[in-house]
Formats: structure tokens, sequence, C-alpha cells
């Protein structure tokens, strides 16, 4: 890393006036760059873009991190954006380039990430001639971003990259692309400053509305059986928002559920978390859902993973939705309280309120709700038996429980990310996150192949901590040429794969939905894993039974450099809990015991 | 997307935007990509000092589509506001329309009347053909458009709806 940028190539000149040296485009988007304290920018040259990288080859303010995959520049970006708090900027070539990271962006846009995005395109008098890998970048793009731009005056380059990064942070974060025509960025352009005055129509709000939140207050402290619903607005509103999240959860003794996205919001070891709630929470989250008086959703948005059948979705409870999104609100369910803003300040003004209201809690109440809560905990619904001996077959769930107890003994600093799948949500039930920003996965739009692009940008964003990918075999596949990114720049992640020779998600649904007949869902072919990462210079290790596996993990864990671990796993694991889709939170399958009973609807059987 | 079984309505929504290119696939993108009705769709600059143009759709869905048609296009980054007219009150919806009948004889002596009757005005006449300008609310095109048909209605060409709150409010 260059932790200390010579800046001296790009500072603005305050002096600048008749007679300076006249930038490039290139050299302009570069000094914008420095402005907005960018440090890493991961992308992938090519002819359209060349400017900007002899640009960036004349500098030393700004670090270009080489991927493989467009795609995996803008998953890349996305992690080292989730793991940090700051903006992820990537930087592709025109056509294919930017047709590549159309799925990172779309990534990004459904998990609220920010990312700025430049892309090449042929000079300005080519546009719309069907020139040698001319795209129509900014109307591809136009529904997989928050905003684009294709900058078609050098005099707006500078203006527009600015905006780009402020529109990409503020208000939901997301995506935003900004296509450069190659004339742009080789003639001269001026630069300017980040704007000082707001913009003309973007203005998101982000502080709530006082008495919206005395409102909820007052719901909440007349509950009886409440509950905290928290999601992914908490992570993107920063830690000081999960700081609050814990005070304001403890000083109620409310339980306090989470989302994929939010996990690690609220420590998911306390008591007073229940788990995820959904499709793949557990008993008592989703129980607990579905029973509340009073549900308080911060920063969620009422995922149909979440939701499960819309007409029994909490069907009692009185319902406060904070969303920063006001597009968001009553989209998928009607609430009572709605509030406008960001995640932590609603929070904050809910715990000022909560005193200046002398609120406090019903705790006979609470005691009964806590006391029913720990009924449907004592289900144990993440429960699984190990068989103990050597030669026995590993259990997925064992093997993501045995990673999370031999990586807390390292005592590192641990980021985990996933592909899609069962082992995602394994990791997410069986690894535990006790800090935001810890978590990086593909929520919304389920992106196989986001784990390994993904470490490789939280392993660049922290050189010093343990980064593992939780994968699966067949999601692994899709972007594991990164293992030559991360070959490249020595980056010693750990790529964790529960390879049990399907896809495994995809088979559980075909045992489950469609009688056993496991349509294209084998992973036939399968590389040798360890030869595969002696290929790309990483360390290769194998675990086939539950004897070998802490020896594996404990060696990866040691291992100062890249290791692929090639854990096998029982291939017939499906992923319980479980609410089948079109069903409602009180109608969970608990285990494949109950599997005769799924009575998947007419209508479920439509659903995703 | 409703627990509740809701009526559909029909809503006049208002959009004013950067007047700055592509606004315009972004707000069409963004109905046919959420699945919401565009009945009918007029944009035009109406600022041009300060560069804005202002988009009226005729749309149709349950009370809680038109909710979401609002704020889905108000996150849209070059949108200045969104207006429900419906909502807002009265307001004045109006469109133009350009109707070619080809006839003659008895028809073609009928049309005619029909036209003054509707007020439309005939901007070009040939031996043969008429071509109405008519303005009106969209009922009002409707019906006139309906009664050509046996007269020898041979082409249209409608401008969609423009519309405007009554009184002294803006949106």
């Amino acid at each position: 890393m260059n932790a200390t940028p010579n800046l001296n190539d790009l500072k603005p000149n305050t002096r600048a006036g008749a007679g300076d040296v006249v930038l490039s485009g290139a050299e302009v988007l570069l000094r914008v760059l420095v402005d907005q304290g960018v440090e890493v920018i991961f992308g992938y040259p090519g002819g359209a873009v060349l400017p900007i990288y002899d640009a960036l080859f004349r500098q030393n303010a700004i670090r270009h991190v080489l991927v493989r995959h467009e795609q995996a520049a803008v998953h890349a970006a996305e992690a080292y954006a989730r793991s940090t708090g700051k903006v992820g900027v990537v930087l592709v070539t025109s056509g294919p380039g930017a047709t590549n990271a159309v799925t990172g962006l779309v990534d990004a846009l459904m998990d609220s990430i920010p990312v700025v995005c430049f892309s090449g395109q042929v000079g300005v008098p080519l546009i719309g001639t069907d020139a040698f890998q001319e795209a129509d970048t900014t109307g591809i793009t136009r529904p997989a971003t928050k905003h684009n731009y294709l900058v078609r005056r050098a005099g707006d380059l500078a203006r527009v990259a600015h905006e780009a990064f402020y529109i990409a942070r503020s208000g939901r974060p997301g995506p935003v692309l900004v296509d450069l025509p190659k004339n742009l960025t080789v003639g001269p352009a001026p630069y300017q400053p980040a704007p000082r005055t707001a913009h003309p129509s973007y203005r998101p709000r982000t502080e709530p509305d006082r008495e919206a939140v005395a409102r909820a207050v007052a719901a909440m402290k007349g509950a009886k059986r409440p509950l905290f619903y928290t999601g992914g607005g908490i992570i993107n509103s920063g830690p000081q928002a999960s700081e609050a999240l814990g005070r304001l959860v403890r000083m109620t003794g409310f339980p306090c559920t989470s989302t994929l996205m939010g996990l690690g919001a609220f420590p998911t070891t306390d008591r007073q978390f229940l788990g995820m709630l959904g499709m793949h929470g557990t008993y008592e989250a989703n129980l607990a859902t579905h029973g509340c008086d009073v549900l308080v959703a911060l920063g969620a948005r009422f995922d149909d993973r979440v939701t499960g059948r819309l007409d029994a979705f909490s069907p009692d409870s009185f319902k406060i939705h904070a969303d920063i999104d006001p597009s968001q609100i009553d989209k998928i369910v009607r609430v009572d309280v709605p509030i406008l803003g960001d995640a932590g300040r609603t929070i904050e003004m809910m715990i000022e309120e909560w005193a200046r209201q002398s609120a406090t809690p019903d705790n006979a109440a609470l005691a009964q709700w806590w006391q029913q809560i720990n009924a449907w905990r004592g289900i144990r619904s993440l429960h699984f038996e190990q068989d103990m001996t050597p030669s026995a077959i590993i259990r997925p769930q064992y093997a993501v429980r045995r990673l999370y107890e031999l990586a807390m003994e390292t005592g590192r600093d641990t980021y985990v990310s996933t592909e899609v799948g069962q082992h995602q949500m394994w990791a997410a039930q069986h690894f535990q996150f006790d800090r935001p920003n810890r978590w990086l996965t593909s929520g919304g739009l389920g992106t196989m192949g986001y784990g390994l692009p993904a470490a490789v940008g939280a392993q660049i964003a922290h050189p010093d901590a343990l980064v593992i990918d939780i994968a699966g075999e067949a999601s692994t596949l899709m972007n594991i040429q990164e293992l030559g990114t991360i070959a490249q720049y020595r980056l010693p992640v750990k790529l964790f794969i529960l390879n049990n020779q399907y896809m495994g998600m995809v088979r559980q649904w075909q045992e489950l939905l469609h009688g056993s007949r496991y349509s294209e869902s084998y992973s036939a072919a399968l590389p040798d894993f360890v030869r595969l990462a002696e290929s790309f210079h990483a360390r290769g290790m194998r675990a086939t039974c539950v004897g070998e596996l802490d020896d594996v993990i404990r060696a990866m864990l040691a291992e100062p450099g890249a290791v692929v671990a090639d854990i096998s796993v029982a291939q017939d694991e499906n992923c319980y809990p479980m609410i089948p889709s079109g069903a409602a939170h009180n109608q969970m399958l608990l285990g494949p015991e109950q599997d005769g009973e799924v009575t998947v609807s007419a209508e479920g059987r439509m659903l995703v | 997307m409703t627990t509740q079984e809701e009526t559909t309505i029909s809503a006049v929504i208002s959009i004013l935007v950067e007047n700055e290119s592509g606004v315009l696939a972004r707000v069409i993108g963004l109905f046919s990509g959420r699945g919401y009705n565009i009945e009918s769709l007029t944009v035009a600059p109406v600022e041009e000092s300060r560069h804005q143009s202002r988009i009226n759709v005729v749309t149709s869905g349950t009370p809680q589509v038109i909710e979401q048609i609002k704020a889905q296009v108000g996150r849209l980054v070059p949108v200045y506001r969104v207006s429900d007219l419906t909502a807002l009150g009265p307001h004045v919806a109006r469109e133009m329309a350009l109707v070619k009948v080809v006839s003659s004889g008895e028809a073609r002596t009928e049309a005619l009347r029909i036209a003054e009757a509707f007020r439309a005005r005939a901007v070009d006449t040939t031996a043969t053909s008429f071509v109405f300008e008519l303005t009106g609310a969209t009922d009002k095109l409707d019906s006139f458009i309906d009664l050509m048909r046996p007269l020898g209605l041979a082409e249209v060409s409608r401008t969609g709806v423009a519309a405007i709150v009554r009184g002294p409010r803006t949106i």
C-alpha cells in the first residue's frame, strides 16, 4: 500500500492562472480523484482508457490494482467500500470493459454500496458509428446505477467527476458510472475543485423528522412484544450508527434481529441478538417477527427473502420503518410510522426521545416476551450433529463453526466474504460478527462469484487483517481468475471452499420442489483445487474428513500467503431452517425430517 | 405487492427535470423497468433559462403504486419535483389531436358538421380530405375520433396530455 501518497505532481495549484501547464483530461481526472481522497483504483486497461493509464503511470498518489476481469474490479471496489466506509473506485475500458462491469454495478445498486466506475468511451466524433469497442454504456448502465454520465465536453469533466463521488456516497449510497470519451482524456481540460454549492436537483434528506421519531418512541415504550429489525442501512451509515444501535438495544432491553446485509451492526454473539431473520433465519428471529406487537425496522427494506408470504408477515404489529430512501416506505409492507433519514441519526434521535419522554419499557411484558423467545431458542434451529469419528464426513456447518472458532483464536481482525448459495447462508448462521464492516456478501442481487474479488478488495484495504472467502466450489469458479490478482499483489487471502460438488442451493430447491431431479446442478469435471492453487502461486490444502479439518484450518490461518483450502463436505446437506417460498414465518422447516411435510403452494412455486 | 385488494386509479404525474440528455430515457426506463403503465407522455422545455423540462405522464395503478411511482421518480438525480396533479386537487388536462378524414359526399359533409360541433378546426383541406385540429380533454378527443371512424377516418396524431393545477398554486 502507498500509505503516504506523493501528491506533488497532482496537487491543485491554488494560484493557477494563465501561463500554467495545461492539463490533459486524464490528468484532471486524477487530480479530482486525489481531491476526493481516493487511494486505490481497481481496474483493467484497454484502448479507450490508455490516456488515463498513461497518467496513472506518471504519478504515485493513487495505487492501481489490476484485476483479471472487470466484474471482479467492481466487486473488489464494493468490498473495499463496504469494509472501509469510503467510495470504491473502478476504471474499465469501453465496450466489453464496461459491459463486463454491469453485473458488479447492479450488485452495488441492490446492496447500496458506494462505487464510482469510470469507463472509457470512443471519441465523441465516433459515438454512434458502431466504432471498435463502442457500446452505449450510459444506455446499458442506466438501470444498473444510481446515476450515470456521458461527459461530452472537456469543460464538464472535473465537475462531473466530483459530482459522481458526491452522489455515490450521499443519501442512499450506490454505484455511479462516468463514461469518458477518449478525445476528452487525451485533450486539454480545465481543472475545477469540488463545488461548494448544493446540487440543483439532488437533495437527499438525512435528518429525520423529530415528530415522527417521537411517535415511534411512544409506540416503543408501550410495546409488550417489541422487536428491532435492522439492516444494511446501519452499516452504510457508519460505525457510529452501529454503536448507537448497541446503546438503543441495551437501554430498551428489546430483542434484535438483522437482515443478511445488516449482520455485525449489533454483535451477533450478544444475548439480545436473535440471529438473522428470513428464509434461512433462526426460528426465534422469525417467530419473534411473526409475533411481535411493535416492529422497528431500521435501514432495512422488507426484502422478499425476509418477509416470506406477505399477507402473513408480522400480522399484528405496529410497524415503524426508518429508511433514507423515500421509495422504500410502503413499497412492500405498509407501515404505521415512516421515518425518512439516515439510520444512525434516527437511532440517535430515538435515544434522545427515549430519554426525553422518560420512557421505561414495560418490564413485566418484556420478561414474558423474553421467556417466549427463549422457549423458541430452545428449539436450537441452527443445531446440527457432527459425527466426530476422524474418518467421518464433514458437515458444512461444522466446517464454518470450526473456521470461526479457530479464526477467533488468532485474535486477528477478521473480514469474511462469501459467494452465493448454501455456504453463504451457513456462513451467515455460524460465523459470528461482533463489529460492522467485517461481513461482505452479495445480498440483493445474489451474485455467484462475488466472494473472491471481494476478498481482494478487503485485503487491499486492510493489508494486515485476516481475510477469508467462505465459498462454494461452483460459485468461486465464476471468478477464480482473481487468484492471479491475489498472486500479483501477494495478498494473503484465504479461500475456504465448502466443496459438496453441487450447486448446493439449486440442488436443495430441486430436492424440495422438483422431485429431486437434479437438472444440471452437479459440479462435474471440477479442477483439483490444490493444484489450481499451486499453479497460481498459492498454497493448496485439502480436508476430506473430520479428522483433517482442524489441522487444515490451523495451517491455513498460519500460512503467511494466500491459501486455497478445499474442504470436502456432505453432498446431501440442506440449509435449514428454511421458510419455503410462499410460506409464512411460522411455517418454517427445521430439518430434513420435515421435508415430507413440504407443501409448497402453486404460487410459491412461481417465486424465486 | 399489496396485501389488500385495491382499485386502480388514473393519475396525471407532472415531473420537473433538468433538461439534460438522457433524462427522458431515465424516466420512461424507470416506468418500463418497474412495470408501471404509461397511458400518455408529453415532454418539452418549460424554463429555458433554468434548463428545466416538464414531463407529464398519465398513468394508472393502485394508490400504493401511484405513491411508488412518485417516490421512484423523485429519487432520480436530475428530477427537481414530482407531483400527482390528481391528488393535488382540481387541474386542467388537455391534449391536441390532428385527425385526417378522407371521404366524399354525405360522409364529408357530416364530418365537417361534427367538427364544428366539437370546435375542431380544419387546418388542411383538399377535395377529398380534411385535417382537423382539436384540443381538449382526452375523452373529448376520444369521442371525436370515434365519430370520425365511419366517416373516413384515415390517420390520427395526438400530443398526449399537458396538465396544470387550477388556481394560483404551482407544483
